[in-house]
């Protein structure tokens, strides 16, 4: 954590948000935009980007505050993150495939031949039972903070600026972060209580960041205003946490493939050390077949590697007096096609922990470059 | 739960009469000078104990693995065959505990670096300590039984199955529906009852019990088994546009679900080397992989996504880990009596709330219970589940 008075900037090459060490609160927000004008969304994403600058240095959401406009005006900030501090806030924008074409094939604002290849609606993957009201959305915006209420404080401001443009289609509180982006971090855990994201991506990785996160200027010559950017991909995925909680420990080792405590694959060695996926056990390898990190390492994977960004998540619980927890998977990668759905197909195929895994939702979303100082988030699709 | 582990005879080289219960060691070993808590390095060509004798009771090996290779420790009898506890698959660097009840008399521990050989050995002494648990001759014949039984009962069901489906699949093929929905949950009882047996057969269960939701078609997967008859024979809730099966179809998917079933049937009754063995903890795992059967799919309607029997499926669920229970609970008595009452007890209570929901000679549909309804079963589903996943290593200590 970098600490309460941290700060990130909101300008700059890329949007804050990714690569930014990840910090410990997220809420995220995927809408809908009702209107067909395409200047009214573009007044919006100029408001939304100023609002955004703002908030993200420890400002208001409007230009006024909570407190310093006239009396008789609801305040155009709603004042919950007043006496707090920035908390390393970040804000990030991304696209969906209906803000090109809408399930009518429509051309909503004249977008269409500036559609990224790759930005359409995921397939859905065996096993999934996804429910349409916390899937899929024009536009999505991101809030991480180290105060929950910094990042709540966020997303409730900028879907009161929408109003009347767009409408929120579903979101998501995150409470922990799952994952390391950065080698000053340590690995936090899921709530299966397992060491996550250890061979994630790494800040510090900038040739990886190149091959497998940010899209390339070559890559898609009808959407080159995504170049620099990249695609996000959500998956909200419920753990059947009460019979998890009855597997013995050696089981569930032999899910993960690497040991509860420290994190080290059951090959040996401690956290970091690689897999050793050939090594043999009494009864096969000694990390099982279908352990979860061999199913999706990048060995197994023709060397695909994703940036992880997901959160522990706890919405209250079922009707029945269960958990509705899990976690929110949120990756950033280079291409969905061969940086998200071979992944995925692997997972829902061969992976032993989908006996405790409910996916519930899922979203991509395309994530443009970071925004200059005067410009506007998405500025070079619009241009 | 892992897939139960029935290796057949031929596989088996060395089973020891009481597997020990194996921990990952997360505790300093050794400390306050426990007689009782011995450390092992076991490298490359050394198996290094801080103690080469123990009072009687029970006794923790703290592995480590100093070695390069996956390594096994092993606590064997003074003929140095018979294992009184092993631990095994410890990578390099990785430490794991062994926890044992261990009589007075002479023994030899063995590092097996490389998992292969005789392994490198060494005498153990225990002493004669009070706290010693009198370990009863008796177990083993009460090991044996628990087998046998559970051998018989699978057996059995087996036989029950493959009877059934022929019936249904006659039924169905000859166009007999009414008779075909009326026979599909009576049928299925029985491969419910020895899911987990099923299931041990990776590439059985899926041709036979594959849910849609479960089938991959964009990468090219085919549906068969018994969930894709139900669809066809319960099309009122198939989505719009559902194409019924065709005779040819339906002889199709019949004759391949009756020839899945008579291929479990021969796996499991066979002989001789080929003949399956249920070791005392897969017993105890297949009881306690029953029951989560029953909280992943059965309570909520998953697994009869078309027929809504699943209460017939929730009570056969029962049914066998009931069986498989009480098959290791002579050994349990002995070994935990409180957790053999409170097992014995709340299996009654889940029979029992499933009572009020039978209906004739069977039970309600999954549509008709209400809220509430499925609130009570998982009630009843966590009381019993949550210390039933305490018997593998109650009986196996």
């Amino acid at each position: 954590m970098a600490g309460p008075l941290a700060s990130y900037p909101f300008h700059g090459v890329r949007q804050a948000g990714i690569v930014t060490p990840a910090q410990d609160r997220l809420h995220f927000v995927a809408l809908d935009v009702v209107t067909d004008d395409r200047d009214e969304l573009v007044a919006l994403l100029k408001a939304w980007t100023e609002a955004a600058a703002r908030m993200t240095q420890g400002g208001s959401a409007g230009p006024v505050g909570a407190v310093d406009g006239p009396v008789n005006a609801p305040p155009d900030d709603t004042g919950e993150a007043l006496d707090l501090a920035p908390s390393g806030l970040t804000i990030t924008f991304g696209f969906g495939p209906g803000l090109f074409v809408d399930a009518d094939g429509k051309d909503r604002f004249g977008l269409a031949d500036r559609r990224p290849e790759a930005l359409e609606a995921l397939p859905t993957f065996s096993a999934d039972v996804l429910d349409p009201a916390r899937s899929e959305g024009d536009l999505c915006i991101q809030a991480c903070a180290d105060d929950p209420q910094v990042a709540v404080h966020a997303i409730r401001n900028l879907v009161r600026i929408g109003f009347g443009t767009t409408t929120v289609r579903w979101s998501q509180l995150g409470f922990g972060r799952t994952s390391t982006t950065s080698t000053s971090q340590s690995t936090p855990r899921n709530l299966f209580g397992f060491k996550d994201g250890t061979a994630n991506i790494k800040a510090e990785e900038a040739d990886a960041l190149d091959q497998h996160v940010w899209v390339g200027a070559d890559d898609d010559s009808k959407a080159a205003w995504l170049a620099g950017g990249s695609y996000l991909v959500t998956r909200r995925i419920n753990m059947t946490i009460e019979v998890w909680d009855r597997q013995p420990l050696e089981g569930q080792e032999q899910f993960i493939g690497r040991t509860k405590g420290t994190g080290a694959p059951l090959s040996g060695g401690e956290e970091f050390t690689d897999p050793d996926f050939d090594m043999s056990g009494s009864a096969g390898p000694i990390i099982p077949v279908d352990a979860h990190v061999r199913v999706v390492h990048p060995d197994t994977n023709d060397g695909v590697r994703i940036l992880r960004r997901g959160y522990n998540f706890v919405d209250g619980s079922n009707d029945v007096g269960g958990l509705d927890a899990g976690l929110f998977f949120i990756a950033y990668l280079r291409d969905p096609r061969t940086h998200f759905i071979p992944l995925q197909r692997a997972m829902s195929k061969q992976d032993a922990l989908m006996e405790y895994l409910r996916f519930t939702g899922q979203a991509l979303f395309a994530v443009p470059p970071g925004v200059a100082e005067g410009e506007y988030v998405g500025q070079a699709l619009f241009a | 739960m892992r897939t139960m582990i029935l290796a057949s005879v031929a596989a088996l080289a060395a089973v020891p009469a009481l597997a020990a219960c194996t921990e990952n060691a997360t505790d300093d070993p050794g400390k306050g000078g426990d007689s009782r808590a011995l450390t092992v390095t076991s490298s490359d060509d050394a198996c290094e104990l801080s103690a080469v004798e123990a009072p009687s009771g029970t006794l923790t090996f703290n592995v480590t693995n100093a070695g390069s290779d996956v390594t096994e420790f092993y606590l064997l009898g003074s003929d140095g065959l018979r294992i009184v506890g092993e631990v095994e698959n410890i990578g390099p660097n990785l430490t794991k505990k062994l926890t044992v009840n261990v009589p007075e008399g002479d023994y030899f521990t063995a590092c097996k670096p490389g998992m292969v050989g005789e392994g490198i050995r060494a005498k153990f002494a225990v002493a004669h300590s009070d706290d010693e648990q009198e370990v009863s001759a008796s177990d083993q014949e009460l090991i044996d039984q628990a087998q046998a039984n559970y051998r018989a009962y699978v057996q059995d069901q087996s036989a029950q199955l493959l009877e059934k489906t022929k019936q249904f699949v006659q039924l169905y093929e000859d166009g007999k529906d009414d008779e075909a929905r009326a026979l599909y949950p009576q049928a299925r009882e029985h491969w419910e009852r020895i899911e987990t047996v099923a299931e041990s057969f990776g590439d059985l269960d899926p041709k036979t019990d594959a849910r849609e939701a479960d089938v991959d078609f964009a990468a090219g997967e085919k549906w068969t088994g018994w969930h894709r008859i139900e669809k066809d024979l319960w099309p009122q809730d198939a989505e719009a546009g559902y194409r019924a099966l065709t005779a040819k179809e339906r002889a199709t998917y019949g004759d391949d679900l009756l020839a899945n079933t008579t291929e479990l049937d021969g796996r499991i009754r066979a002989t001789g080397t080929d003949a399956l063995t249920y070791p005392i903890d897969a017993i105890a795992n297949g009881s306690i992989g029953l029951l989560e059967e029953v909280a992943n799919g059965k309570i909520t309607g998953e697994e009869e996504a078309w027929s809504h029997t699943d209460l017939w499926d929730f009570q056969a669920n029962v049914d066998g880990a009931r069986v498989a229970f009480e098959g290791v609970q002579p050994l349990l008595e002995a070994k935990d009596a409180v957790l053999s009452e409170e097992l014995a007890t709340k299996f009654k209570a889940l029979d029992e709330l499933l009572d009020g929901y039978r209906d004739g000679d069977g039970f309600v549909l999954y549509g008709e219970l209400t809220a509430e309804d499925k609130k009570k079963m998982t009630d009843a589903v966590n009381a019993l589940s949550e210390p039933l996943s305490q018997l593998t290593a109650a009986v196996t200590s």
